[in-house]
């Protein structure tokens, strides 16, 4: 089926294929990547878990867990929101289906090829920027730059007079994520050396967060809360008070990252500063979310996508709040480089973002496919074991982080702290190994949907029909 | 309107993402390019070689391409005894130059203007092979450390350089950072002491100048493990090395650092297969207390990963 569209004239290709093969794909990665996670984590539980072999050894599995995690599961599942959401929102077609699926097979060869190599250690030793620079220009030339086409393109050919925020999210943060692909990988390029590759190595790794992974899951939610509620979307002008926040403000604060390193004070100052203005954005999206969703909040009981969004935006509260003050220097020299910050991180990808693309790709499925979800049971099911084993994770984490700063502080000698985390460390385990087993129904159940779910008719949308038999 | 309201508003995200870039990358860049390399900086940048992770003379991040550091307690050139002994940096031909001697900026206005009046650096050549070490010289009463091409100032030869010092005092360092990038130790050790208490444990922050020339950096974010940036001032035995590298539980039985076994490869140092197998064996009945002794640590081979990692920890991690 994908090698005929990909050689299948544009208009041939019908609507939205992309989006189904950009879904499917970006579940498998949530898959594999939850599974790598509940893998590492084992071993930090138990050490000796899988040992003396170098490819399973945790050094070259943790960067694999993560990239696939970013890359695989949450761009692809942008991707896939942005091949139906951005057509549907200017009342056009996708720019080309053709361009969607090409991007969509090489989203996928490109990743993998760069895990692999990053799994073999073969890798730049650079957080989060860990992929070699050829595989970076994959990325940028190969995947952004085609996704951002065919988005600014739809955008421009669309029917409807003013563009929604949603686009506007989707357009710019393509547009950013790729400057800040190129900028930050800059140092393997050109052999920038130093503390220049220090801080471009956090500047990339706070940027590919703040342009890209909560921005893009928080344009996802404009569009999804106002489509199933059937609720407009309260204020189009606190959700541009959203957008310019998060280029004014997010785009800067990066050296928070490194404030015991010797970097300029000035701008580490700067950045603590620009990083407290963050909560302008987070607080207006929340606002803005929360009160369009009154009135219709029995769907955060009745209807399976609603309840994961909702999820994800309440997330986002907390997200905020330990987000803006935790890089202050006032509490940032407790709880640096500890499990507080690991929960942090996994409260923003695994809380917040991704419960907003799991409730679009769930939407998203079932209205390309034009069938029913095969089983709400199994997707409650889903939902479950994602928010326990998430919130086991986050709160285990929490705790393993505090202990971790106080240890720092009062000097306690480091292996004590090892061994009073070590019952965390089993709790995280057990909470990533429940989400990991709540993603593989999930696939079962989108697999399901695709060939056997019901046929929806004409007119109606799937989400509608959650309890008609 | 509609589209002129489109116009201005990619205007406005070019402008305000044009301000921040300005702001975080243009702004500190003067600050980055006026740090002065400390004597710390010199060492990692001459002894790590051009860069530890994918590059071309090494797409495989195997260690290769990179210099050795050797300490030489006489002149190689002379024979004359050099007391205390000093560290000199072999480039053999063909291994390409560290960044700061390719790029001089790199080190700072002072130490760049030392490096080449006194130190000779715009002399180094990849093709012919260098040899580097680092001297101090005195501008304005303050003592600045400068890289020095010895091969060019005191006819230090690579060879002859290699021959003075012999195997046991060559130190496998560019490679041993290459094994802690591709085995991702700074997953879970960092580099960068805090400003807070830390210092007190761990050893005093790096300054600005320590890095000036190092790629990548690896500072490292999550700390599930102690800092290193000074371990080899906290522990510098070779032999505890060996058996906390081979299995951690060895020497401390709650850590829960992976065993870097697998870094031994093969053969042990007179050439004889290691038993892995036969070595759990024993060592999961030490565990469960069925003998009193744990299993002895093969010694490692001359060319080995291990070798490397131990030289880069006990010679750079001061």
């Amino acid at each position: 089926m994908l090698f005929k569209y990909l050689t299948a004239k544009s208009e041939d290709i019908p609507p939205g294929t992309a989006t189904i093969y950009f879904g499917f794909s970006s579940i498998l990665w949530f898959v594999i990547g939850t599974g790598l996670g509940s893998f590492n984590a084992a071993k930090l539980a138990f050490p000796d878990f899988v040992t003396g072999t170098e490819l399973f050894a945790f050094g070259h599995m943790r960067q694999v867990h993560v990239l696939a995690v970013i890359l695989g599961w949450i761009s692809m599942a942008f991707a896939m929101t942005m091949m139906y959401m951005t057509p549907a929102l200017g009342n056009t077609k996708l720019w080309s289906e053709k361009l969607g699926v090409w991007t969509c097979l090489l989203w996928n060869v490109g990743l993998s090829l760069g895990l692999f190599l990053l799994w073999l250690g073969i890798t730049s030793g650079r957080e989060y920027s860990d992929l070699i620079w050829p595989i970076d220009l994959v990325i940028v030339f190969g995947l952004l730059v085609p996704l951002g086409i065919n988005v600014w393109m739809t955008i421009a050919q669309r029917k409807t007079q003013g563009i929604y925020i949603t686009n506007w999210f989707f357009g710019a943060c393509i547009f950013m994520t790729i400057i800040v692909f190129l900028v930050g990988n800059s140092p393997e390029m050109f052999n920038l050396t130093g503390l220049t590759e220090g801080y471009l190595t956090f500047w990339f790794a706070h940027n590919v967060l703040g342009l890209w992974i909560t921005p893009v899951a928080a344009g996802i939610a404009y569009y999804t809360i106002p489509k199933i509620t059937g609720n407009p979307l309260y204020s189009h002008r606190i959700g541009h008070l959203h957008f310019w926040a998060i280029i004014a403000f997010y785009s800067t604060p990066a050296s928070h990252h490194l404030l015991s390193a010797p970097l300029p004070e000035w701008l580490k100052s700067f950045a603590s500063v620009e990083g407290v203005l963050i909560l302008i954005p987070a607080v207006a999206f929340v606002a803005n979310i929360l009160l369009t969703i009154k009135g219709r909040w029995s769907l955060f009981v009745e209807n399976i996508e609603t309840k994961f969004s909702i999820t994800g935006v309440l997330l986002a509260i907390p997200l905020n709040m330990q987000g803006g003050f935790q890089q202050t220097r006032a509490i940032n020299w407790y709880i640096h480089g500890t499990g507080w910050i690991v929960a942090h991180a996994h409260l923003a990808l695994l809380g917040m973002s991704s419960f907003l693309e799991i409730a679009a790709v769930y939407f998203g499925l079932q209205q390309m496919l034009r069938r029913k979800l095969y089983s709400l049971a199994l997707a409650n099911f889903h939902y479950w074991f994602v928010i326990i084993g998430f919130c086991i994770y986050w709160i285990s984490m929490t705790i393993a982080g505090l202990i971790q700063g106080g240890g720092k502080i009062y000097e306690v000698p480091y292996i004590d702290v090892v061994i009073a985390e070590h019952p965390y460390m089993i709790a995280r385990w057990v909470g990533g190994t429940m989400v990991f087993t709540g993603n593989v129904v999930w696939l079962y159940n989108m697999y399901m949907t695709a060939i056997e779910g019901t046929a929806v008719p004409k007119g109606r949308y799937a989400h509608e029909m959650a309890y008609e038999r | 309107m509609a589209f002129q309201n489109y116009k201005l508003g990619c205007a406005g995200i070019g402008g305000m993402l044009g301000l921040s870039m300005s702001i975080t990358l243009f702004f500190p860049s003067f600050d980055f390019i006026s740090a002065e390399s400390t004597w710390i900086g010199l060492d990692k940048a001459l002894s790590n070689g051009r860069t530890m992770g994918f590059s071309y003379e090494d797409p495989l991040v195997l260690g290769w391409g990179k210099p050795l550091t050797v300490i030489l307690d006489k002149d190689p050139k002379t024979g004359e005894a050099i007391d205390p002994p000093v560290r000199a940096y072999v480039y053999t031909p063909g291994t390409p130059l560290a960044s700061p001697i390719n790029h001089p900026n790199n080190l700072g206005p002072t130490v760049k203007s030392l490096g080449i009046s006194k130190g000779m650096i715009d002399q180094a050549s990849k093709a012919e092979g260098a040899v580097f070490t680092i001297s101090y010289a005195d501008v304005d009463g303050e003592e600045w450390a400068y890289p020095e091409l010895a091969s060019v100032t005191r006819g230090w030869s690579v060879d002859a350089t290699l021959a003075t010092a012999g195997d046991e005092n060559t130190r496998y360092v560019g490679k041993g950072k290459t094994v802690y990038t591709t085995e991702q130790c700074w997953w879970c050790h960092t580099l960068l002491p805090e400003h807070t208490q830390d210092w007190q444990v761990f050893g005093w922050p790096p300054y600005q100048g320590d890095m000036n020339g190092e790629m990548p950096t690896s500072f490292g974010s999550d700390r599930k493990a102690p800092d290193l940036l000074h371990v080899a001032s906290r522990n510098s035995s070779r032999e505890w090395m060996m058996m906390h590298f081979f299995n951690p539980r060895l020497v401390q039985p709650n850590s829960i650092m992976p065993r870097f076994d697998y870094l031994w490869g093969k053969n042990d140092v007179n050439g004889d297969p290691i038993d892995y197998a036969k070595w759990r064996k024993e060592y999961n009945a030490y565990r469960k207390g069925e003998v009193a002794y744990p299993p002895e640590v093969p010694e490692y081979g001359r060319d080995t990963e291990i070798r490397a990692l131990i030289d880069w920890v006990l010679t750079s991690l001061k």
